[in-house]
C-alpha cells in the first residue's frame, strides 16, 4: 500500500514567489505589475465612481442646490479626468493584457519587464498629481481643457491635472510601446499572425494608437500647463492664439483614445464568446482587420467632436465621411460575434453573460455614434446629454461591461481560484438594469435639449433625471458586489484548476496561479487559435 | 580578467528571451518604436509652428531675424559632428575597440555640451532682450516693421518651447551617453552585447535630426537677412 | 429646417432601433436555441465571406445616405440666406447680449419676428461659449476673437429656451435666457418701444469718425487706407499674393490685428485698435462697413454717404 505522501508544500507559483512588499514592489514579473495596476484603477474607478455620485445625486432636483456651481463644475471634471486616464485606458491592457498577453503567445515575459514597472510607478505618480490636485481644490475645465478658460479664466489645480494626465500618458506610451515589441517579436514558435488569439490582435491595435496618439495629447497639455504659467498665448485670442488649434490637437489623441479604451475590451469578448460557445470565432480574419481598421481610421476623424466649433463646411463634410467609415469595423466585430453563437453549444457563465449585455449595449452605443457623426443631428445634440448618453453608453456599457467580463473569466487563472457564480450573476443582472435605466433616458434629455455640465436644469428634465439617478443607485450595487465576492474568493473560494473554464489558449496551458516563468517548457503550437473543435467539453462544476 | 565576449554577451542574456539574437533585436526594435512616439511628441509643436507661420507670416521673419545665425550654424555643425563621432563609437563597439569606443563617446559628450552652451548664449541673449513670452515680452521695432508685437510673442514661444524640449532631449542624450561611456569603460560591451550603445546611437541621432529640422524653420524663414 | 433634422432623426432611429432589434433577438435566439442542455456539440464554422461582404457594405451603402442627408442639412444651416435680418450677439460669463441691426439691445433674451430669416452673428468677450436654440435645432459655438454666424427661421410663435452650450465657467448653467418669437405686427411694436437711438449701423458712422478711421479710409482713392466703400462681400486681392473675403471676420480683423492681411497697393501703417474697441463698438463698426456695400439704405435717407474725417485734410 503506496499512498503517495501529498505533498504539503505549495506549488510556486507568481503569488507566493516572494511575499515581501520589496518583492512586489521592484517585481519585474509581468503578472505581479498587472495586480499592481488592478489595485490602482479600481481604486481610481472608485474615486471617479464617488463623483459620479455626487453629480447624480445634485441632479435629482432642477435647482443647484445640493452643491454650489463651482464645485459641481470640479465634480464633472475629476469624473471625467479619473475614469478616462486613470481608469479605463489602463484598464484592460494594464491588468489583463500585462497579465496575459506573455501567457497568450507562450513568452516568459514582456519584452521590456523594467519597463512595464517603470510604466506602473510613472502611472502612480500621475495619479498622485491627480488624486493631488482633486485634494487641494480640483479643476473645473472640464476634462477636455477647452482654452481660453483652461489657460486663462479657470482659477483652479489645473496645472497640477494637467501635469497629472501628462506623465500617466507615458506610462500609456510604455504599455503600448512594450505590447507592440512582444507580440511581434517574442512569440512562440508555430504562434504566427493567424493563431494570435483576437485579444492580442485587439491590444496590439490600441497600442499603435497609444504609442502614435499620446505624445500629441502630451505636448498639446504641456502647452497648455506652459502657457499657464507664462501666458504665452499660442492657444489665446486675446494673444494672437488660436482656441481651434487647441481642439484639434486635443481630439487628435482623444479620439483615437476612446478606441483605445474599447478595442482591448473588444479583445475580451472575441475570448469569452468563442469559449462559451465552444467553437471558434466567426470569421476571425474579419475580426482581426477590423481591430486595425479601427486604430486606422479612428485617427482620421478627431474634428467631429467639431461640428460646430468654427471649422469650415468643407473640413466638416470631410470628417463626417470617415466617421460614418469609422463605423463600419466596428459593426463587422459585431455580427461576427453574434454568428459566432450560432449553432454553438452555449452555456451562461458570468463572464458570458457580460459579453451578452456587452453586444447589446455597445450596438446601441455605437449607433448612436452613427447619430453623431451626421452633421444635421450633431448640431442639435452635440454638447448635450445626447453625447454623455452616447459615449457612456460605449465606455460604461461596452467597455467596463467587457472589463468585468475579462476579470470573471481570468479570476480563476489570475487568482486560482472560484468566484461566487450565484452573486456574480446578480452583480451582471444589476449592472445591466442599472446602466440601462441610468443612460437610456439621457438620450431622451439630450434631444429635448438638456446641454450637459449643467449643474441647474429647466424643470422639464426632471423626470427624465430621477430616473437616471436612480439607475445609477442600482449601478453602483452593481459594481461594489464583486469587490466584495472577488474579495472574498481570495480567502474562501473553491480552487480553481488550470483550465475551469475548458477554454482554449496557451494561458489555460499553465497552471492557475501561473508560475513566475509562465510555461515550464516552451510550448510550440502546432493548432490554430480557438480549436474548441479538438477541445475536450467535460461538465464543468464552476462553485457558487 | 577581462570576460571574453561570449561571458560577456551571456552574462546579459535577459532570463525572457530565448537568445542573444532576439533580445537584440527586441531592444531595437523597441528604440526605433520609441522614436517613432518622440516625433509625434516634437509633431504636436510642429503643427503649432506650421499653422501660425502661415497665419502671421511676417511675424515670424521678424522674429527670426533676431536669430543669431552663425551660432545656429556651428550648433547644426557641432551636432553634425557628434553625430559622426556617436555612429563611429557604435562601430568601434561592434568591433570590440573599446578604448576607441570610449574616446569617441566622449567626443560625442563634449559636442553635445558644447551645443548647450552655445545654446546657452543665445538663450540669455534673448532673455536679456526681453524676447520670452510673458508680461515682461518686448519687442522693439514691431510697429516699424508692419507686424503685432503679440505675433511675434506666438513665434518665441514656439521657439522656446521647440527648442527647450529639444534642449531637454539633449541633455537626457548626454546622461544617456555618459552612462554607456562608463559601462564601456569598465568592459560591460562586446562584438556580442552592445545594444545599448547601438541604441543609445539611434537616440543621438533621432535628437540630431530634429535639429536639423528646427534650424531651417526657425533662423532661417525669410532671405532677407542682416545677419 | 428644425423639421428636417427631426426627418432625418426619426430615419436613424428607425433603422437603428431595426439594426438593435435585430441584434437583441439573434443574440437571444441563438443563446436560447444553442444552450448547452439543447445543442450539446457546436458546430464548427470558420466563416463566411459572402455574409461577411454583406454586413460591410449594407451598413456602409446605408450609413453613405445618413451622411448624404446630414451634410445637406448642415450645408442649409451654414448658409444664411440672402435678406436674413442680422443681430449681433455677444456672449460674455455668464449672460448673452444682443444687438438688432435698428439699435434695440436685449440681454439674454431675443425678440424676433415668426416668419423671417434671423442671422446671428456672433462674438465672445471671453471664453467660447455656445449658442443653442433646441427648438430650432440650431447650435453654434462662439468665439473669442472671431465672429461665428448662424441662422434660423422660426415658424411658430412662442417663447423658447436659449442655452449656452460650451462649458465656460461658474454660471455656464446660468446663462440661459429665451427666444421670443413674435406675430410681425408685435415685433414692430416691440421695435418701436425699445427705446433704441441709433441703428448699429449709424452707430458705426459716429464711431468711425471718432476713431479717426475715415482720415485714412477716405471715400476717394487718395487715402492711406483702402476705400471702403462697396468693398464688402467681395474678394479682396492682398500684397502677399493671397484674395481673401471681405466678410466680418476680415472686418473685425483688419480692426484688431491689421498687421495680419495687408491690402495690395497699401503700406502696412494702420495701427491696431485692440483695446480701444469694444464686442459692441466692433459689431456696430462691422455694421457700418457693410451698410456701405448696400444699394440704399431707406432708414439712413439715401445712398449712405462715408463718413466725413474730424477735420479737414
Amino acid at each position: 500500500m503506496a499512498t503517495a505522501v501529498q505533498a504539503t508544500v505549495e506549488r510556486e507559483n507568481y503569488l507566493n514567489n516572494g511575499y515581501t512588499l520589496k518583492s512586489w514592489l521592484l517585481t519585474k514579473d509581468h503578472k505581479r505589475i498587472a495586480i499592481l495596476y488592478l489595485i490602482s484603477i479600481t481604486a481610481m474607478f472608485f474615486v471617479g465612481g464617488f463623483f459620479a455620485m455626487l453629480i447624480r445625486l445634485e441632479l435629482l432636483t432642477p435647482a443647484g442646490d445640493l452643491v454650489s456651481s463651482d464645485t459641481y463644475n470640479k465634480l464633472f471634471t475629476m469624473h471625467g479626468i479619473s475614469m478616462i486616464f486613470f481608469f479605463l485606458i489602463p484598464s484592460v491592457p494594464a491588468v489583463l493584457g500585462n497579465f496575459l498577453i506573455p501567457l497568450m503567445i507562450g513568452a516568459k515575459d514582456l519584452a521590456f519587464p523594467k519597463l512595464n514597472l517603470a510604466s506602473w510607478y510613472i502611472f502612480m505618480i500621475g495619479a498622485t498629481f491627480g488624486l493631488t490636485s482633486m485634494l487641494l481644490g480640483g479643476v473645473d475645465t472640464g476634462w477636455t481643457f477647452y482654452t481660453p478658460f483652461s489657460t486663462t479664466y479657470s482659477n483652479t489645480h489645473v496645472i497640477g491635472a494637467a501635469l497629472g494626465i501628462f506623465i500617466a500618458g507615458f506610462a500609456s506610451i510604455f504599455t503600448g510601446l512594450n505590447f507592440i515589441v512582444t507580440i511581434h517579436r517574442m512569440r512562440a514558435p508555430g504562434m504566427t499572425w493567424n493563431r494570435l488569439p483576437l485579444f492580442c490582435w485587439s491590444n496590439y491595435a490600441a497600442s499603435v494608437i497609444m504609442v502614435l496618439g499620446t505624445p500629441v495629447v502630451a505636448i498639446t497639455i504641456l502647452l497648455v500647463a506652459l502657457e499657464r504659467l507664462f501666458h504665452i498665448g499660442v492657444f489665446n485670442p486675446a494673444l494672437g492664439g488660436d482656441p481651434l488649434l487647441f481642439q484639434h490637437l486635443f481630439w487628435f489623441y482623444s479620439h483615437p483614445a476612446v478606441y483605445i479604451m474599447i478595442l482591448p475590451g473588444m479583445g475580451v469578448i472575441s475570448e469569452v464568446v468563442p469559449c462559451f460557445a465552444r467553437k471558434r470565432v466567426f470569421g476571425y480574419e474579419f475580426v482581426a482587420l477590423a481591430s486595425i481598421a479601427i486604430a486606422v481610421l479612428g485617427f482620421l476623424v478627431w474634428a467631429h467632436h467639431m461640428y460646430v466649433a468654427g471649422i469650415s463646411v468643407y473640413a466638416a463634410l470631410v470628417f463626417s465621411l470617415l466617421s460614418y467609415l469609422v463605423a463600419i469595423p466596428s459593426a463587422v466585430k459585431v455580427f461576427n460575434w453574434t454568428a459566432t453563437l450560432y449553432k454553438g453549444s452555449i452555456r451562461y457563465d458570468t463572464p458570458m453573460l457580460y459579453a451578452f449585455a456587452f453586444i447589446g449595449l455597445f450596438t446601441i452605443g455605437g449607433l448612436t455614434g452613427v447619430f453623431l457623426a451626421s452633421l444635421g443631428i450633431d448640431v442639435h445634440v452635440t454638447d448635450t446629454y445626447f453625447v454623455v448618453a452616447h459615449f457612456h453608453f460605449v465606455m460604461v456599457g461596452g467597455m467596463v461591461v467587457a472589463y468585468l467580463a475579462g476579470l470573471h473569466f481570468w479570476w480563476p487563472k489570475m487568482t486560482g481560484k472560484l468566484y461566487p457564480e450565484g452573486w456574480a450573476k446578480l452583480s451582471a443582472l444589476l449592472v445591466f438594469v442599472g446602466f440601462n435605466l441610468t443612460f437610456l433616458p439621457q438620450f431622451v434629455l439630450g434631444y429635448m435639449g438638456m446641454p450637459r455640465r449643467y449643474h441647474a436644469y429647466p424643470p422639464e428634465f426632471q423626470v427624465l433625471n430621477v430616473l437616471s439617478t436612480a439607475g445609477a443607485s442600482v449601478l453602483a450595487v452593481g459594481y461594489v458586489l464583486p469587490m466584495i465576492y472577488f474579495v472574498w474568493s481570495l480567502r474562501y473560494g473553491k480552487d480553481a484548476g488550470p483550465n475551469p473554464w475548458n477554454a482554449v489558449g496557451l494561458e489555460w496551458m499553465t497552471e492557475s496561479p501561473p508560475p513566475t516563468h509562465n510555461f515550464d517548457e516552451t510550448p510550440v503550437v502546432t493548432w490554430e487559435a480557438y480549436d474548441y473543435e479538438h477541445q475536450p467539453d467535460e461538465e464543468v462544476t464552476v462553485g457558487r | 580578467m577581462a570576460a571574453s565576449d561570449i561571458e560577456i554577451a551571456e552574462h546579459n542574456l535577459q532570463h525572457h528571451f530565448a537568445d542573444m539574437d532576439q533580445q537584440r533585436e527586441t531592444s531595437t526594435f523597441g528604440m526605433w518604436l520609441f522614436l517613432v512616439t518622440e516625433i509625434m511628441f516634437f509633431g504636436g509643436l510642429f503643427c503649432a509652428y506650421l499653422v501660425y507661420r502661415a497665419t502671421y507670416y511676417q511675424a515670424f521673419v521678424e522674429g527670426s531675424q533676431t536669430m543669431n545665425i552663425w551660432l545656429g550654424a556651428t550648433n547644426t555643425a557641432v551636432l553634425i559632428c557628434s553625430s559622426l563621432s556617436m555612429a563611429m563609437a557604435v562601430r568601434c563597439a561592434q568591433l570590440d575597440q573599446r578604448k576607441m569606443m570610449v574616446i569617441l563617446l566622449i567626443v560625442t559628450m563634449l559636442f553635445g555640451a558644447a551645443f548647450l552652451g552655445i545654446k546657452a548664449v543665445e538663450y540669455h541673449e534673448h532673455w536679456t532682450h526681453h524676447q520670452f513670452p510673458g508680461p515682461n515680452f518686448q519687442f522693439e521695432g514691431a510697429e516699424a516693421a508692419g507686424v503685432s508685437p503679440q505675433n511675434v510673442q506666438i513665434y518665441f514661444s514656439l521657439y522656446w518651447a521647440m527648442t527647450g524640449l529639444h534642449a531637454l532631449h539633449m541633455i537626457i542624450g548626454i546622461g544617456l551617453v555618459t552612462w554607456i561611456t562608463i559601462a564601456g569603460a569598465r568592459g560591460h560591451y562586446s562584438a556580442d552585447y552592445y545594444s545599448p550603445v547601438e541604441n543609445v546611437g539611434l537616440y543621438w541621432h533621432f535628437v540630431d535630426l530634429v535639429w536639423i529640422y528646427l534650424f531651417p524653420l526657425l533662423y532661417l524663414i525669410s532671405k532677407k537677412h542682416g545677419g | 429646417m428644425a423639421s428636417q433634422v427631426d426627418g432625418l432623426y426619426l430615419f436613424l432611429v428607425s433603422v437603428s432601433v431595426f439594426f438593435t432589434l435585430l441584434i437583441f433577438a439573434l443574440v437571444f435566439v441563438f443563446a436560447v436555441k444553442f444552450r448547452k442542455s439543447a445543442h450539446a456539440k457546436a458546430e464548427h464554422i470558420e466563416g463566411s465571406l459572402p455574409l461577411e461582404l454583406t454586413w460591410t457594405l449594407i451598413p456602409l451603402g446605408i450609413t453613405m445616405i445618413f451622411f448624404a442627408w446630414g451634410a445637406l442639412i448642415y450645408f442649409q444651416e451654414a448658409r444664411p440666406p440672402r435678406g436674413a435680418m442680422e443681430v449681433y450677439a455677444v456672449g460674455k460669463q455668464w449672460m448673452w447680449k444682443f444687438e438688432h441691426e435698428t439699435g434695440q439691445r436685449e440681454i439674454n433674451a431675443l425678440h424676433v419676428p415668426v416668419g423671417r430669416d434671423v442671422k446671428m452673428i456672433m462674438s465672445s468677450q471671453d471664453v467660447i461659449h455656445s449658442f443653442y436654440v433646441p427648438a430650432f435645432r440650431i447650435k453654434q459655438d462662439v468665439l473669442p476673437g472671431r465672429y461665428t454666424t448662424t441662422w434660423f427661421r422660426p415658424t411658430k410663435v412662442g417663447t423658447y429656451h436659449l442655452f449656452c452650450a460650451e462649458y465656460c465657467g461658474t454660471e455656464h448653467s446660468g446663462m440661459i435666457g429665451e427666444v421670443v418669437v413674435m406675430e410681425a405686427t408685435a415685433y414692430q411694436a416691440w421695435l418701436a418701444n425699445g427705446g433704441a437711438t441709433a441703428s448699429m449701423s449709424a452707430n458705426g458712422k459716429e464711431l468711425f469718425s471718432q476713431l479717426g478711421c475715415a482720415t485714412c479710409h477716405r471715400s476717394d482713392t487718395q487715402g492711406r487706407g483702402p476705400n471702403l466703400v462697396g468693398i464688402f462681400g467681395k474678394p479682396v486681392q492682398l500684397n502677399d499674393g493671397r484674395t481673401v473675403m471681405a466678410d466680418e471676420n476680415y472686418i473685425r480683423e483688419s480692426i484688431l490685428n491689421p498687421q495680419a492681411k495687408i491690402v495690395a497697393g497699401f503700406q502696412p501703417i494702420m495701427p491696431t485698435f485692440q483695446g480701444q474697441v469694444t464686442e459692441e463698438s466692433l459689431g456696430a463698426l462691422v455694421s457700418y462697413v457693410k451698410s456701405l456695400s448696400q444699394p440704399q439704405q431707406k432708414a439712413e435717407g439715401g445712398t449712405p454717404q462715408p463718413a466725413a474725417a474730424n477735420e479737414s485734410n
